[in-house]
């Protein structure tokens, strides 16, 4: 009895390492680019970040085909490089031996690509699942293109500096003249007391009114 | 123009200051040329060796044209119209032929600026519009045009320009382009709204603000990493360029063409001054100012674009860094930008086969340097493409825009300058018109001229125009001016003015260039320039996405029709000069005793001299 569960679980790992392996038609390639990413804060792969790994694309099946729970073991890893790139396939919950379509593993991927590539702290660039391309992020377009605010900006100071321009010295004439015609008006208001004043004192009124002579008396002093 | 209104004279306008004169008269001369032109010939001549024939084109030519040019306008007080009719009648076309050359550089020259504006208007946004590509419809990726060229590029050609494939395909006017046109008309009007009063004020700001972010650019410029190599291959003479005709010839157009004579601007300017000015120093301040601009500005330009040499070399080789590792399942980091020539030698000689198969892009910092590009690919292209990769791009994307503005906006100036007081001297428009609105008649015919320019196909009209109207008129226009100055008024007649003006004759340097020395150059340039356009047909790069080679640019040639208004460009300007000369002669013959075409005669004696013959007879 025991020696058949033993045979039976060595069979299965062996099944296992032979589903995982370059090239498989149902795995992925992986590639990660850490020192890239973070520069000096670089972790060091090492085999707790390939658990990480695994548990986080478990949680990526279970999250797109919800009701199987996937497990940390039904993700197989092999041929790791120095370069830190390997290769995994998914196996399904219910038979180990039987490795989970690409395509649901793609679907998965990309629906939680953004939170595998936050637990490793790396972007769609830095961590490559090399055959799913990522989707693009939508540029931001505001609703009023910023390069209109500015030319409004411009182009209505240059418009009030135009009519300013225009206006004022237009505006500045009428203001002077109008000044001017108040001048002229008191300067005839004054003429037309001093002719009243010299009616009053007389005959002065006939002939020609000669202004030069308003302020005399009319007799000379003796 | 200063009123006085009992008498109604119209006396005629003056600067405030001598340093209004002179800040105008050097924002002209100095324009855009002086910051994407020059750098790039002094480039593709062999670096310091070029400023050797430019040197002696400047001192041999460039000096007395514009000393000629000042001293006319000064002594006459009249706009170049003026001067020439005041010299000779024979010679009035001289000034008609400037009037329309201006004209015709001021439409294409407005446009070139209010390209700058477009890009001014989208530097305030980050990410800056020209350093990403847009994605295609289905969004799956980047728009296919944009991918096979670079997203600078893209900007350029389709998000501004919007270009057809050739000159042919005319495409509809762009609104965007239009609305960039009217705001750049708007502030030049705004400028010259109350002719040189205002005019004077906006030059103070527009003539030294480009010296202001040239020397922030230049500080900036020379801390950036790369800079250094951009200016050893700038400056590191190659002598034995100078064997060749072509750098004599370039060297000779380019102080020409940058000092900006023979637009009657230069002599509209200088008739505002006081009569007794010194005349002689402001055409040596300002010929050398201009010189030494060109110098300054490639300071930085070359700083900056060695820096982007430098960037796209390291991303050349980190790509294939980056292909290495991957391939050979290496570390990361364990090629470096250092180890990578030993490491490249190893693998290639252990596994030649592999990294044939990697097709990895060749490496060459000579080959990045020498991309070398001028005129509006240098500010729209080349320097966009590397201020992204500055730290606070959007600061010097800002600064740099303004800078080309203000450039050239003082060199419009001079154009409407060189425009609008002919016209006021030949009284086209009637004299009740106040002075704002013949301004504003002249930027609206501009403007509705220059719609030609927001077509699809503008951008090669542009090329037609700059590259046509702005060459061998001008060369002519010189050459009857300097003729008409030294031979028809009199070089004795010409130093007694300069003696009045200045206090002393010109020595022997300035006789013996305008005598000889300087009419020779423009004749020999004038001659080697259109031998060298006429040997093969006139061709023109264009955009064209459906080219194999894209994103190379297809070299077609121009078509017939383009070809005969290229031709009618260079000659419609000059041939008012023989058409007015045989309009006077004609006139002369036909009535002998009036149109005495002596410089002297005055014609209010001439009525009193005749009743005088009658009463006699």
């Amino acid at each position: 009895m025991l020696e058949k569960i033993l045979l039976l679980f060595c069979l299965s790992s062996a099944l296992a390492e032979n589903l995982c392996r370059p090239d498989a038609s149902n795995g992925y390639k992986v590639r990660l680019s850490i020192k890239r990413a973070l520069g000096d804060e670089a972790y060091v792969w090492n085999q707790d970040e390939m658990f990480l790994f695994r548990a986080t694309l478990a949680f990526a099946m279970r999250n797109h085909l919800s009701g199987q729970d996937f497990q940390v073991s039904n993700i197989l890893v092999c041929d790791e490089t120095p370069r830190v790139s390997f290769w995994f396939i998914v196996t399904s919950p219910l038979d180990a031996t039987r490795p989970v379509g690409k395509e649901d593993v793609e679907e998965a991927i990309r629906k939680s690509r953004s939170r595998i590539n936050s637990a490793f702290l790396l972007t769609d660039q830095t961590l490559e699942f090399i055959g799913i391309i990522p989707t693009l992020a939508a540029p931001v377009s505001p609703d009023t293109p910023p390069w209109l605010i500015v030319f409004g900006v411009v182009m209505g100071s240059v418009g009030a500096g135009i009519i300013v321009l225009l206006v004022y010295p237009v505006v500045h004439k009428r203001l002077k003249k109008d000044e001017e015609e108040e001048e002229l008006e008191e300067e005839e208001g004054e003429e037309e007391t001093r002719r009243v004043k010299t009616m009053e004192n007389g005959a002065a009124g006939d002939g020609a009114h000669n202004l030069s002579f308003t302020d005399d008396e009319r007799f000379t002093q003796m | 123009m200063a009123e006085t209104a009992d008498s109604g004279v119209k006396e005629r306008a003056k600067w405030d200051n001598k340093a209004q004169y002179l800040l105008t008269s050097i924002g002209f001369a100095v324009g855009l040329g002086n910051v994407w032109r020059f750098p790039y010939l002094c480039q593709i001549y062999g670096g310091g060796a070029f400023l050797i024939p430019y040197l002696i084109a400047l001192v041999f030519q460039g000096l007395p044209l514009l000393y000629l040019e000042l001293a006319v306008g000064q002594r006459f007080r009249v706009g170049s119209i003026g001067v020439w009719k005041s010299i000779s009648p024979l010679l009035g076309g001289v000034g008609i032929a400037s009037m329309i050359v201006s004209f015709l550089v001021c439409i294409f020259y407005n446009t070139i600026l209010s390209w700058v504006l477009w890009y001014f208007f989208h530097s305030f946004q980050n990410p800056l519009p020209w350093s990403q590509c847009p994605l295609n419809e289905n969004r799956t990726g980047y728009n296919v045009e944009c991918e096979k060229s670079t997203p600078v590029n893209y900007f350029w050609y389709r998000e501004t320009l919007n270009i057809s494939t050739d000159i042919e395909t005319s495409g509809s006017m762009h609104w965007w382009l239009v609305v960039c046109l009217a705001s750049a008309w708007c502030v030049v009007y705004i400028c010259f709204i109350k002719g040189i009063e205002s005019m004077g004020k906006a030059v103070y700001v527009t003539a030294t603000f480009p010296y202001l972010v040239l020397t922030i650019f230049l500080i900036r410029a020379t801390t950036l990493p790369g800079a250094t190599d951009g200016l050893m291959y700038l400056f590191t003479p190659k002598w034995e360029i100078l064997k060749n005709p072509q750098v004599w010839l370039d060297a000779a157009t380019q102080i020409f063409f940058s000092l900006s004579v023979a637009f009657g601007g230069l002599i509209s300017f200088s008739s505002y001054n006081p009569a007794k000015n010194n005349c002689e120093r402001d055409a040596v301040i300002v010929g050398v100012i201009n010189s030494a601009t060109s110098i300054y500005a490639s300071i930085p330009i070359f700083s900056i674009l060695g820096f982007k040499a430098t960037n796209v070399y390291n991303s050349c080789r980190m790509e294939n860094i980056l292909d290495l590792t991957n391939h050979f399942e290496l570390a990361e980091q364990n090629i470096t930008l250092e180890n990578y020539d030993q490491w490249f030698d190893h693998l290639n000689s252990t596994y030649p086969d592999q990294v044939a198969s990697l097709k990895l892009r060749p490496c060459d910092l000579q080959k990045f340097l020498d991309q070398s590009a001028s005129g509006t690919g240098l500010a729209f292209i080349v320097f966009t493409e590397a201020v992204i990769e500055m730290p606070g791009s959007q600061v010097w994307a800002v600064l740099f825009f303004i800078m080309l503005f203000s450039l050239g906006l003082s060199s419009m100036f001079g154009n409407i300058e060189g425009i609008l007081t002919p016209i006021n001297d030949l009284k086209l428009l009637p004299n009740w018109i106040p002075h704002e609105v013949k301004t504003a008649i002249i930027c609206m015919i501009c403007f509705l001229t220059a719609l030609l320019f927001t077509l699809s196909s503008g951008n090669y009209w542009v090329e037609v125009f700059n590259g046509y109207v702005g060459s061998v008129p001008l060369l002519i226009i010189a050459f009857f001016e300097i003729i008409g100055v030294v031979y028809v008024h009199g070089m004795k007649n010409f130093s007694d003015d300069i003696y009045f003006m200045t206090g002393s004759r010109p020595n022997i340097y300035w006789k013996a260039c305008w005598m000889v020395i300087s009419p020779l150059m423009l004749l020999v340039v004038f001659v080697a320039y259109v031998v060298v356009q006429a040997q093969k047909h006139p061709t023109y790069p264009t955009w064209n996405p459906n080219y194999d080679e894209f994103p190379e640019t297809k070299v077609i040639p121009y078509p017939d029709w383009v070809f005969a208004i290229i031709i009618l460009l260079c000659v419609v300007p000059v041939t008012s000069i023989p058409l007015v000369a045989l309009y006077r002669l004609i006139r002369r013959v036909r009535s002998p005793d009036r149109g005495d075409l002596n410089n002297y005669c005055n014609e209010g004696f001439e009525i009193e001299t005749q009743e005088q013959n009658n009463r006699r007879t």
